[in-house]
């Protein structure tokens, strides 16, 4: 029942692939140069006529073919969602050249997390069942709609047969799976797919997400979303996410992996007091929790990736939990997903990827088109341009409705 | 990790006691489908619970905003609490997590507010004027372990485990390993869904996956019977305080259960079918049972995934004879579906607290409706009648869509203090 004692592991586990989609990045590199560039993803919803609702924004990925990513068997029973995700994962299993016979078997393993399962393929056969019967119904809705879709298709896709495992925390989801990955590579599983990719953006999808009350209503997409800012007004719903190969250090060491882009060092998840307790919000110590598991001290933490929610209330008690933690301005905190929209359980993975090229190039990307801070916040906010900085070691905050918090401590990998 | 709360709704159990009296009846709890008019669907039976929120304790306003499936999780939850003894309030809040099961998770509601915003299924593009404000919560249903967490003030890890018809046993082997880990000192763990809504029995219609004997839904449930045609779909939930041995025993607390192993592996081969050799579930029955450093041979009692479908009971069957070679032939075997039926993600769980009795009465539930077995199944599948023997160990399996196969070792609390 043991983390880390049944094979005598429990090292470091390392980054050593990515996969990448996101409403302003079709890849790693892609998505990087336009976070720095502060070029956005977000503009009018194209996938319906969107013009009966109060919200028109939200972060879509245009042009995805995925016939020409995917083999035409899989495009009829998978969701958008779901093809982004296994795009995702080929692309990471890929950039870190994990070649077949390098591991044995069972010793690879999925987890992911994700808040929406297969909503638009959902959306079309609850659809067909309602207007044209129970035969209508596709053979595969059972398999195409539940959380655990993009584990169990990546599993198979790519012959993964070890522990693996779908997570649902909202946006907190994300680093969540992370975590519980690490904790599956410590416990002897040297390589797991993690992550997390979403995608929701159908009527019915978009007319649920409204629902949280939380989305911006704002018609220009410039200033639609903007976390943090005295003008904050909600958030943009995006779709994509980021799947990671992530790699006991010796293990990965031992089969010649090319790179290591760093490694997750740390992982700490909380709950809030319930409603109305008056008590604060669970989030810093989450953050501290992480801290305390990667052996860290605030003051070695060089960047804070922020949840960034976009609501005046929520961005002021994310303030007050970084304040909490590292002191008034003592740390650069940005939001990079200002480009993106928020991407459910997509997100917190999406920003680990931007932690670990933070890193790699020694910048931290801005806060999209955010430009004033409420003094009383007391956040050293990075906006209008990155700031050129050295980075070995970041952390990443995510939070879910109703008081999911999960923090992780992204780190430069050791030298060799 | 011992388990010291229990608390189950199901089929004809309205409680964790009534549950177990159903279970050593052998009588089957499944029927035609109340909810709504089933007969447009090609299975018309279903595993009903007589659940009546308000006389379970929930207000109103808790009614409202939860899903069934939210409502179900909670009234175990405070079952499993009450039932533990322990005084929450005195705890570290910080210290306790939830771990929460379920496949389709708010489905009904889901189901509900799709009519409503869709003028009964007519329009694509949806009336967003007409939507719930707790539909947010439908649509990403992490509000379910939030509930539960509410229950205690829970502030600890929380989450939920979504791996299809296993999550009831991996939302428990999770809980353990944040025990075991230190991130938690006591968890409320299970699992609940409640699918019996048109769209899901549209889904397992299409595949064929459910049984069509609509003419005798009491028995339509066999599994391992040779004349077995599909499962019976099912709601129910099991909630679960789960501590470590010390923790119980200084507390004085009594204790149903330990965990002692688990272990999950996926097939990697098939969304929804099964290869016939039981590979990768005897690989998680192995590696469950070298956790809790246990001999095959001491197993004592197998509480059986048993859907009914034709190729499920064949493979997990050959996944026993693989993982414990000849002494799967003397050991009994029994699936609680063939009477409460089938409910996806929480059966993991409902069939935790099925060993867990078994290990506390010494008493091996039956599997109903068995009056032929499959030759291909040709273990003791305890056929029809509740039998008394020793249960010092119980292993219980699930095997979900996505090809998710998952054990678990179950000891009597005797065997916890080693």
């Amino acid at each position: 029942m043991t983390a880390g004692m049944a094979t005598g592991a429990g090292g470091r586990t390392v980054v050593t692939g990515i996969g990448l989609l996101t409403p302003n990045g079709f890849g790693l590199e892609e998505f990087w140069q336009a976070t720095l560039e502060r070029r956005s993803g977000i503009g009018p919803l194209t996938r319906f006529d969107a013009t009966r609702y109060p919200a028109r924004l939200a972060g879509e990925i245009d042009g995805f073919d995925p016939a020409s990513h995917l083999p035409a068997r899989l495009l009829p029973q998978t969701d958008v969602s779901t093809q982004l995700a296994l795009v995702a994962s080929d692309w990471a299993l890929q950039d870190a050249k994990v070649e077949s016979g390098g591991y044995a078997d069972y010793d690879m393993g999925v987890v992911t997390a994700n808040a929406c399962g297969g909503f638009a393929f959902t959306h079309r056969e609850f659809h067909k069942l309602w207007s044209q019967g129970p035969d209508s119904v596709s053979v595969y809705e059972s398999f195409a709609w539940f959380y655990a879709v993009n584990t169990g298709q990546i599993s198979i896709r790519n012959g993964l047969r070890g522990p693996s495992s779908a997570l649902v925390a909202d946006q907190a989801g994300g680093l969540d799976a992370v975590g519980h990955a690490r904790r599956t590579v410590r416990a002897g599983t040297p390589l797991v797919v993690t992550g997390g990719v979403d995608s929701a953006l159908d009527p019915w999808g978009w007319v649920s997400q409204l629902a949280d009350g939380r989305v911006s209503h704002a018609v220009d997409p410039e200033h639609a979303y903007l976390p943090f800012d005295t003008h904050a007004c909600g958030h943009v719903p995006g779709e994509g996410g980021a799947l990671l190969v992530l790699e006991d250090a010796d293990a990965a060491r031992h089969r010649g992996a090319h790179q290591v882009y760093g490694e997750i060092a740390g992982y700490g998840s909380t709950f809030d007091p319930p409603p109305g307790s008056g008590l604060p919000s669970g989030l810093a110590r989450a953050a501290e929790l992480a801290l305390a598991d990667a052996g860290v001290a605030a003051a070695q933490v060089d960047v804070v990736f922020a949840d960034g929610a976009g609501v005046g209330e929520l961005d002021r008690a994310e303030a007050a939990a970084i304040n909490a933690v590292f002191g008034p301005r003592s740390v650069p905190v940005t939001v990079p997903k200002a480009l993106t929209g928020r991407m459910h359980s997509g997100a917190g993975p999406v920003d680990i990827c931007a932690a670990l090229l933070s890193i790699r190039d020694g910048v931290i990307p801005p806060t999209g088109k955010v430009t004033r801070v409420p003094a009383e916040y007391r956040i050293d906010l990075v906006r209008e341009e990155p700031r050129t900085a050295r980075v070995s070691c970041a952390l990443v905050l995510a939070r879910g409705r109703w008081g999911f918090n999960s923090a992780v401590v992204v780190r430069e990998a050791l030298p060799r | 990790m011992v388990i010291t709360g229990i608390g189950v709704r199901a089929a004809d159990s309205g409680s964790r006691a009534e549950f177990w009296s159903l279970l050593t009846s052998g009588r089957s709890a499944t029927r035609r489908i109340s909810f709504f008019d089933p007969s447009p669907y090609r299975s018309q039976m279903a595993g009903e619970a007589d659940f009546d929120p308000l006389a379970e304790g929930l207000t109103p306003a808790e009614i409202q905003r939860m899903d069934r499936a939210a409502q179900f999780a909670v009234v175990c939850a405070r079952e499993a609490v009450a039932d533990s003894g322990m005084d929450f309030s005195a705890l570290d809040l910080t210290r306790v997590g939830v771990s929460l099961g379920s496949a389709v998770a708010a489905a009904t509601s889901l189901e509900q507010q799709y009519l409503a915003v869709s003028a009964g299924g007519r329009d694509w593009l949806v009336d967003h004027t007409r939507v719930s404000p707790n539909m947010a919560d439908y649509l990403i249903p992490s509000v379910m372990p939030a509930e539960v967490a509410w229950t205690v003030a829970a502030q600890g890890p929380v989450t939920m485990i979504s791996n299809g018809c296993t999550s009831g046993l991996d939302s428990v082997g999770h809980a353990c390993r944040l025990l075991r880990e230190g991130s938690a000192d006591v968890m409320l763990a299970g699992a609940s869904d409640t699918p019996i809504t048109p769209i899901v029995v549209a889904c397992f219609d299409a595949i064929r996956a459910t049984s069509p004997r609509n003419d005798d839904p009491e028995h339509a449930s066999r599994p391992f019977d040779a004349s077995r045609n599909g499962f019976v779909l099912a709601e129910g939930a099991a909630m679960f305080v789960l501590e470590e041995y010390e923790h119980a025993r200084r507390r004085d607390a009594h204790i149903y259960a330990e965990i002692s192993g688990y272990a999950s592996r996926c097939n990697a081969y098939h969304m929804t079918g099964l290869k016939a050799d039981g590979r990768e579930m005897a690989e998680a029955i192995r590696v469950a049972l070298a956790e809790a450093r246990t001999d095959p041979s001491a197993v004592d009692y197998i509480n059986a995934h048993g859907s009914g479908t034709k190729q499920n009971d064949r493979h997990e069957t050959a996944a026993y004879k693989r993982s414990l070679g000849e002494h799967a032939y003397s050991t009994p075997v029994s699936s609680i579906k063939s009477m409460v039926g089938h409910s996806l993600g929480a059966i993991g769980s409902i069939e935790i607290a099925a060993s867990a009795l078994a290990i506390e009465h010494d008493v091996v539930p039956p599997t109903a409706n068995l009056h032929q077995s499959d030759p291909e199944c040709d273990l003791d599948y305890v056929p029809r009648t509740a039998r008394e023997c020793p249960v010092n160990t119980a292993l219980t399996v699930g095997s979900g869509f996505g090809g998710f196969q998952s054990a678990m070792v179950l000891r009597s609390p005797e065997g916890a203090r080693v």
